[in-house]
């Protein structure tokens, strides 16, 4: 499959990447040739097989909704970038 | 002290007072000073915290509080796991200065055990390689020959154990991150069946195929820390309770009666032929156990790498959505507004290869495309998954290689992406179907690096496999890398 300069522009919108000229046509080269190669699958016939994600039968897992870690504001905070007033600090969204 | 004990060992020395763990630690620390400059396994070594903690695991055992196997010895865990307080990257710049504020499930089980984390090792960044090379941190050497790779993506881990650096460690298996670095590295790994062991303060890679397990010299110290690390977790609610856990009561040496299935297509085109014969030796030692051997197709395995890619770049392009510079990480100099910042972050902050997986697997989850790649992945994983259970209707273990070769040359499979994947191709479909699998060393090519045996079985059903491999491993010894035997010797 052909990849475009559209469809990497619309996958770099969808992965939040910002990729340079050069990166785009690596990302086309290596994105065609990852499709190709896992249009391999196309060989199989999977009509009426159920697509499966887990490998066992998995069922809702309950619990009471009961707090049991404390407030660890102040510890995680430490890892953010920025932080203003006991929150984390963003570039202005709107204006 | 004599570094070539193994976790069980060295636990029992020290519960014998033979040892003391201030020593055992300090034995380890040393040693990783010894040789980090050659292997490079480690990206943090927390000398000081292992020491103190060493002090008071120490008090715990005098007073009989620690009783267990592993309680006083040192481990290394796989930089993927968080860490209270620890430096956790997952060998990625975009988690270069992140220090989690919780301590993953599998790890706090080894803590409340008695072990020592003396570090976080080395890794493919966010578990992306089978090498060990897409680090930021620089990539590990193999200790068998510091100019190959350990393998990936528990590359670090592999080669901390092998290079005895410390006793055992941690690592995680997303299509065969521990069982290949393991076979490359001549020690011993299980992936546990999905499930078995909690994945919470596991940075997500592929959530519906990551397991962690351990990585040590022999197959009783894997069942020993397995047996520790598993059960079901409140705080993962894919972890199921525990069945058949009692790991250590398999090690016996006993494999009469056991069918042992070989399927076919593992030892078709583009397998070593020194690998082939080196398994095929191995199976015929069980056979003369008193094992039953039978050769069988198992099919489709040439379609499970595919799968596993479309599944794996589809988990990892949603599971790292969140490393997006607003609540810890790296975050960009620069930047115009908040959609920038994100974009400009990621941008700088993954590698290329993440980058690619993220991509590719944005693209197949992308309208449009969604049925044609992701939703036929998942048709395709139903089909190996009731390809083995029919399989494991005959056998009670599959037996096989772990990896095509041994290790590759550094810088060999880097620029050609697929030429890496496809050194999966035994290891990728025992994800798919979530089953178990334990790698470990079974002979030596011609250039004497390691080669890998691979045990396949059922789900939960890792007790078969441990035993299998227990008897494989009593007719033959471990055999330790020269480079760990003169580092050893020229550091005592």
């Amino acid at each position: 499959m052909q990849i475009t300069d559209e469809t990497i522009d619309y996958v770099g919108i969808l992965a939040k990447l910002e990729l340079s000229d050069e990166e785009k046509e690596q990302a086309k080269k290596d994105m065609s040739s990852m499709l190709e190669y896992v249009g391999k699958l196309n060989e199989l016939d999977t009509e009426g097989v159920e697509p499966m994600s887990h490998t066992f039968s998995v069922h809702n897992v309950f619990r009471e909704d009961v707090v049991t870690n404390g407030d660890d504001r102040e510890n995680m905070l430490k890892n953010a970038p920025e932080q203003k007033d006991g929150a984390y600090k963003v570039p202005k969204t709107f204006n | 002290m004599d570094l070539s004990l193994t976790a069980v060992e060295l636990g029992k020395k020290i519960k014998n007072k033979e040892i003391s763990v201030v020593e055992a630690v300090t034995a380890y620390l040393d040693s990783m000073d010894a040789k980090e400059k050659d292997i490079n396994a480690f990206i943090t070594i927390d000398r000081e915290g292992a020491l103190k903690r060493a002090e008071k695991v120490q008090k715990l055992i005098d007073e009989g509080t620690l009783t267990g196997p592993l309680a006083g010895v040192p481990v290394a865990i796989k930089d993927n796991m968080c860490v209270d307080g620890m430096l956790t990257t997952c060998s990625s710049k975009i988690l270069g200065n992140f220090k989690p504020t919780y301590t993953a499930t599998a790890v706090e089980k080894l803590e409340a055990a008695g072990a020592i984390i003396v570090g976080k090792t080395n890794m493919d960044e966010f578990a992306m390689g089978s090498t060990t090379e897409t680090s930021y941190y620089g990539a590990t050497k193999n200790p068998w020959d510091l100019s190959r790779v350990p393998g990936g993506s528990s590359g670090g881990s592999a080669a901390a154990v092998s290079a005895e650096e410390v006793p055992y460690a941690l690592g995680s298996d997303t299509g065969g991150s521990i069982r290949q670095p393991a076979g490359f590295c001549g020690v011993t790994g299980i992936k546990p069946t999905y499930g078995r062991v909690s994945r919470y303060g596991l940075i997500a890679y592929g959530s519906s195929l990551d397991q962690i397990g351990p990585l040590a010299k022999d197959v009783t110290d894997c069942a020993t820390v397995l047996e520790v690390i598993c059960g079901k977790d409140d705080k993962d609610s894919t972890s199921v309770e525990e069945l058949g856990a009692d790991f250590t009561s398999a090690l016996v040496d006993d494999v009469k009666g056991m069918k042992i299935g070989i399927p076919k297509d593992y030892f078709g085109e583009g397998l070593d032929p020194e690998v082939k014969e080196a398994v095929m030796t191995a199976a015929k030692t069980l056979e003369a156990k008193g094992a039953i051997l039978e050769e069988f197709d198992l099919s489709l395995v040439e379609y499970a790498i595919p799968a596993y890619y479309i599944i794996a770049s589809a988990e990892a392009s949603s599971n790292l959505e969140r490393f997006d510079g607003v609540k810890y990480g790296y975050r960009t100099e620069q930047f115009r507004d908040l959609h920038n910042m994100y974009k400009k972050t990621r941008s700088e902050g993954f590698g290329a290869e993440v980058k690619r997986r993220i991509m590719l697997g944005s693209f197949v989850l992308s309208s449009g495309y969604y049925d044609a790649y992701y939703m036929k992945a998942l048709r395709t994983k139903a089909m190996i998954k009731k390809a083995f259970d029919r399989a494991f209707e005959k056998y009670d273990v599959i037996l096989g290689p772990v990896a095509p070769t041994t290790a590759l040359k550094l810088g060999e499979s880097l620029n050609d992406p697929i030429k890496m994947y496809l050194g999966d191709i035994y290891t990728v479909s025992v994800n798919l179907a979530g089953i178990p699998g334990i790698s470990l060393p079974c002979g030596y090519d011609s250039k004497g690096l390691p080669i890998g045996l691979q045990l396949l079985g059922k789900h939960f059903d890792e007790k078969s496999i441990i035993r299998a491999a227990f008897s494989f491993e009593q007719t033959r010894p471990y055999k330790r890398p020269e480079y760990a035997v003169e580092r050893g010797q020229k550091h005592a």
